[in-house]
């Protein structure tokens, strides 16, 4: 019987993970002084830039290791599937990818890591960055890319609407908070081009959230979401804005990528990560530029970091690869093919970056404007064990009032019960 | 010494002799139980033993990663029953059960009854019912996802070409739930035809030669001969739906791009507010008393088809 079959794996996992919680505490990890040949997998997702060459070359350098790359779908995929298996005790890739929305999750179970400092990894990344993933003085991730974030617009758009067209008067245009760029907004939907002015109430608030320090949890952990006043000012001047301005589209869905697509919006808010999305999605829309800019100053937008889990085989093999890989020169390899921007200290004074130029975006300088972009990022948001799940809480209520189920008020209330669940 | 000896070899002739006697005893006695024990052991060890381990798992805090907390009696019982979210789970399972259950069982009668008759290539048409069986459920509901677009999905788009309004697959609970029983309707409806089909091969053919010599429509000999004639085939089939339709994951968990049910858990179905618990909550304790629920519903459920179809069963042709 097939169809008991999803069931059946719940039933099946379970099993699993309850025998493996019984087996985890006494795990021990062979200390691996490889020499032999080995197989390492690498577990990423979406697009990490590590391609076959940078792979073969690691070979090349380490004749006796073989690396697999395994790439899931999506963030919340790889996410799914680091925890399925952590509760299996075995599975997972000897290198894992997490995403820095997700780690203060993995980050209460540090123990089932492996420590990846060393003496040269002390000041690679950004302090931010490294804080991040530290858990008791012990570095369980390796810093890959961040995402500051820029404008990416439609010049035709903008030029059809009567707007500044060029990246330099775009910038200016957009220049101030984000009541600034929502007033915009309404002077474009003024103009009836058929296009929307952002895609999503829900992007948009993840660019909100990200500019302050304590959004939804503070410093010791206790959920400040529903009684932060920052919280639901947000929440209301967004979807007032997405009346007028919004393609209501929900992020990553089919209808999202579809109007992506089809150029259905003429904005949205580009961290470096979403060039890749962009470029990959619209091949036929030639007109997308990127706006050296960002309302109310910058903001960084994710970024990921490469673990390895102590239930590998071979974890000190592991740990060299997650190290080489998230080197600087092996991180502007990967954000000239994907725009993955690196959060390597080094990589910033490195020409190979700074002059990277992107055609796809009509030849923009991806490299300075990236760098002026993280040299904006002041604040590093407070992200604590329950942020994903307090995030995802509040994007179903900005798409219950894009999707004209419920009123602002009636869908924030049902935020508020939803937090409060979680408890 | 002697007689010690004596008694000795005595007694164990005795033995020998006793359990030869015995053994063929109990090899007619017990050996069918050892024959058949092999899926009672199976049956302990991946169904019974899961069963009580989660209950057990639901009396207490539990973290997936963390393990075993403290007591906390029937907490996590009491939590999830006051929780929206849970009888928003009830409601759409069994929405998406009935709305999937009953139209394909019909139609699945149907088509059977259609391959029943005299058809040209018969091995090719039967084999194509089973076609959508054999597509994996993943790509099946990738498909069905993006055809149920509700902006640049192909149903919304044929539907615009012949003039009506969009259905917002997406956001109406009533509409994802029929979004989501089309899928597993197509994916089960050639199956639970091919089950019937066999019923109905087995019902003896004199009986409709005799029907049709006194006159009788096909209709009529449909309804009279063939559905009272296949009852019990067709009470496996409303059984097997009913356990697979209440613990539907696949299709909902795919759905759409988060896996959650959607922003208004219009679709989220009990094994999927389970998972959210679990997996993405990390909350075992309330996982698990969830699946214990789920498991109480499917038992109620199963015992009211049970006391339904018996009455049927004995309904007019008692056995």
């Amino acid at each position: 019987m097939k169809r008991l079959r999803g069931a059946g794996r719940i039933l099946g996992a379970t099993v699993v993970a309850v025998l493996a919680l019984a087996a985890c505490a006494s795990n021990n990890n062979p200390s691996s002084q490889d020499t032999g040949p080995i197989t390492l997998t690498l577990a990423t997702f979406n697009k990490f830039g590590y391609s076959d060459e940078m792979l073969a070359q690691y070979h090349k350098l380490h004749p006796n290791v073989t690396v697999v790359q395994n790439i899931a779908a999506t963030s919340q995929a790889a996410q799914d599937n680091m925890f399925t298996k952590l509760a299996a005790g075995s599975g997972l890739g000897d290198v894992e990818a997490v995403e820095v929305d997700w780690l203060p999750k993995l980050k209460q179970y540090g123990n089932l890591f492996v420590d990846l400092s060393t003496s040269d990894t002390k000041s690679r990344w950004l302090d931010w960055k490294t804080q991040a993933a530290t858990v008791n003085g012990k570095l369980i991730g390796a810093g890959t890319d961040i995402g500051p974030e820029a404008i990416c617009y439609r010049s035709d758009a903008f030029a059809k609407a009567g707007l500044p067209s060029d990246p330099t008067g775009v910038a200016q245009l957009l220049n101030g908070d984000w009541n600034n760029y929502y007033a915009v907004g309404q002077r474009f939907a003024g103009a009836n081009t058929g296009v929307a002015w952002f895609d999503s109430a829900g992007a948009t608030f993840q660019g909100l959230a990200n500019q302050h320090q304590n959004f939804f949890e503070s410093n010791d952990g206790t959920v400040i979401a529903t009684t932060n006043p920052d919280v639901k000012n947000a929440f209301v001047s967004v979807l007032n804005a997405s009346a007028m301005s919004s393609a209501h589209l929900q992020e990553w869905s089919t209808d999202w990528n579809a109007g992506l697509a089809n150029g259905a919006w003429a904005t949205m808010l580009c961290p470096s990560w979403m060039l890749g999305v962009i470029s990959g999605n619209g091949p036929k829309i030639k007109d997308w530029k990127i706006a050296n800019v960002f309302p109310n100053g910058g903001g960084n937008w994710g970024g990921s970091y490469l673990t390895v889990p102590k239930q590998g085989k071979h974890t000190a093999a592991a740990k060299e690869l997650a190290l080489w890989l998230t080197a600087p020169e092996q991180q502007i390899a990967a954000f000239v093919t994907t725009g993955n921007y690196p959060s390597q200290v080094a990589a910033y004074a490195n020409p190979a970056l700074t002059g990277a130029k992107n055609p796809y975006f009509d030849n923009a300088p991806v490299g300075q404007i990236f760098a002026d972009r993280a040299k904006a990022v002041k604040v590093t948001p407070y992200k604590g064990v329950k942020y994903a799940a307090i995030m995802q809480a509040v994007q179903d209520g900005l798409t219950r009032v894009e999707s004209k189920k419920q009123s602002i008020d009636a869908s924030w209330a049902q935020v508020v019960s939803d937090i409060k669940a979680l408890g | 010494m002697t007689t010690s000896t004596l008694v000795a070899a005595k007694d164990l002739t005795r033995r020998g002799f006793g359990f030869r006697e015995n053994f063929g005893r109990w090899d007619v006695k017990y050996s069918p139980y050892i024959f058949i024990s092999p899926f009672f052991i199976l049956f302990a060890l991946v169904g019974v033993f899961p069963l009580l381990y989660t209950g057990w798992v639901s009396l207490h805090a539990w973290d997936l990663l963390g393990g075993e907390g403290e007591w906390t009696g029937f907490d996590n019982f009491a939590f999830v029953l006051q929780q929206r979210q849970f009888w928003v789970a009830l409601r759409n399972t069994l929405s998406i059960f009935l709305i999937s259950a009953v139209p394909q069982l019909i139609a699945a009668t149907a088509i059977a009854a259609a391959l029943d008759t005299n058809l040209r290539n018969r091995t090719f048409w039967r084999m194509s019912v089973l076609l959508p069986f054999v597509v994996m459920p993943v790509a099946v509901t990738l498909i069905f996802g993006s055809m149920f677009g509700e902006r640049y999905g192909l149903v919304n788009r044929t539907l615009a070409e012949i003039g009506l309004g969009p259905i917002r697959w997406h956001t109406d609970p009533l509409a994802s739930h029929i979004a989501i029983a089309t899928m597993v309707n197509f994916r089960w409806t050639g199956y639970n035809a091919l089950i019937l089909l066999a019923g109905m091969q087995a019902i003896p053919r004199d009986l409709y030669e005799a029907a049709t010599i006194d006159g009788a429509t096909w209709l009529r000999r449909f309804f009279r001969i063939t559905i009272p004639q296949l009852r019990p085939t067709i009470i496996f089939v409303i059984i097997t739906a009913t356990i697979g339709g209440l613990q539907i994951f696949d299709e909902p968990r795919l759905y759409d791009q988060n896996g959650l049910g959607g922003e208004d858990q219009q679709w989220m179905t009990m094994t999927i507010y389970l998972y959210k618990l679990g997996w993405t909550q990390l909350n075992f304790g309330r996982a698990a008393a969830v699946a214990w629920l789920l498991f109480l519903v499917i038992v109620a459920i199963g015992l009211i088809n049970l006391v339904v179809t018996r009455r049927i069963a004995t309904g007019d042709s008692p056995r």
